[in-house]
């Protein structure tokens, strides 16, 4: 198995790197600028799955291994996919059964110290 | 980066899809990469669906509890004698690993330059960061548990369920930052006493090391979106 050809130029590292800190500052940023609603969780899956996605090609050297392994790694996460369309279809019964049964929620949260 | 790939039995490999049936009924081994590195791939994806059941775990809770969930830039936020900072110390965290995301990459191409003592101190550099994150992630525990009176049952701020699933999940990644920093020292340690020279100077041990590496930093690019962004 080569050794040599496990091997870039390191230019590429530094601008993902740099790219990592960016879409960073601005998932920070989606916080801070206090975005709501569905703009929010867009843009907080969007940045998420660019980060993870340059992490795994790049850092973790995935774009250039072969097509077996890529499909052997990244094909059954599509199973944890089904898996969370799953379960959020059933929070969300369980949430509106609780709501039915043991109506609204009575708490009085206490103030946050900083 | 394009060269040939060549099978146990002596034949060039294709690539793409034809490349996929051609490896998976390959003589002897179906990927061809070092096992260490194949066997670690196949770890990290065990790994990857462990911290998913945990993060659907939080998932379900969350959108089923009927008391109102803690607002995370305000629990995590930090004053420094003025108004408090939104998120500022994950931020920092955040930081720090990508920094060493960043310092693991170039040890793994100072390992293939046979650079010895630059792949050392950028496997300690990366270390170091992580040891830091650790230290960062059991202040903010101290302060929740301390402050806050946030516990795996109960939490004053709101939704019971909060505690438990952040202690779990952070706690997990913690473990797993801990142990890669230990794997981390080893490892440098063997790199400098020329352990890997006596083996035939192959360093595809610090590549397998970063993929450990990453994939933690990997874990929190997750768990900074869904628990404390979203």
């Amino acid at each position: 198995m080569a050794q040599e050809g496990q091997q870039h130029p390191l230019n590429v590292y530094f601008w993902i790197w740099g790219l990592l800190f960016v879409l960073s500052g601005f998932s920070y940023m989606v916080d801070y600028l206090n975005f709501q609603g569905m703009t929010r969780w867009g843009l907080i899956l969007l940045f998420m799955f660019l980060k993870a996605g340059f992490i795994v090609a790049i850092f973790m050297h995935m774009k250039w291994e072969r097509l077996a392994l890529k499909f052997a790694i990244l094909l059954p996460p599509i199973a944890i996919m089904v898996f969370i369309a799953l379960m959020s279809i059933e929070g969300d019964y369980t949430f509106l059964t609780r709501i039915e049964f043991f109506g609204e929620s009575t708490f009085v949260p206490e103030a946050v110290h900083h | 980066m394009s060269e040939a790939v060549v099978s146990n039995t002596g034949e060039i490999l294709p690539t793409g899809t034809k490349g996929v049936s051609a490896d998976f009924s390959s003589d002897m081994q179906s990927f061809h990469v070092p096992w260490g590195k194949a066997m670690m791939w196949i770890f990290l994806l065990s790994d990857t669906f462990i911290f998913s059941c945990f993060l659907i775990g939080y998932m379900t809770v969350r959108i089923s509890a009927v008391d109102p969930w803690p607002v995370p830039s305000e629990v995590f936020a930090l004053s420094f004698g003025g108004d408090p900072i939104p998120l500022i110390l994950i931020a920092i965290m955040t930081f720090i690993l990508i920094t060493s995301s960043g310092t693991m990459a170039l040890a793994v191409n100072m390992g293939y330059r046979k650079n010895r003592k630059a792949t050392f101190w950028l496997m300690i550099a990366t270390a170091v960061l992580g040891a830091s994150f650790v230290g960062m992630q059991a202040f903010e525990w101290t302060k929740l548990i301390v402050e806050e009176g946030v516990r795996p049952w109960a939490n004053p701020m709101g939704a019971a369920q909060f505690g438990s699933t952040f202690f779990m999940i952070t706690g997990f990644h913690g473990l797993h930052v801990s142990a890669g920093v230990i794997y981390l020292v080893v490892i440098a340690r063997r790199v400098r006493n020329g352990f890997y020279e006596k083996r035939g100077g192959n360093y595809e041990i610090v590549e397998i090391t970063g993929l450990y590496w990453h994939f933690v930093d990997l874990v929190w690019v997750f768990i900074f979106a869904f628990f404390y962004l979203w």
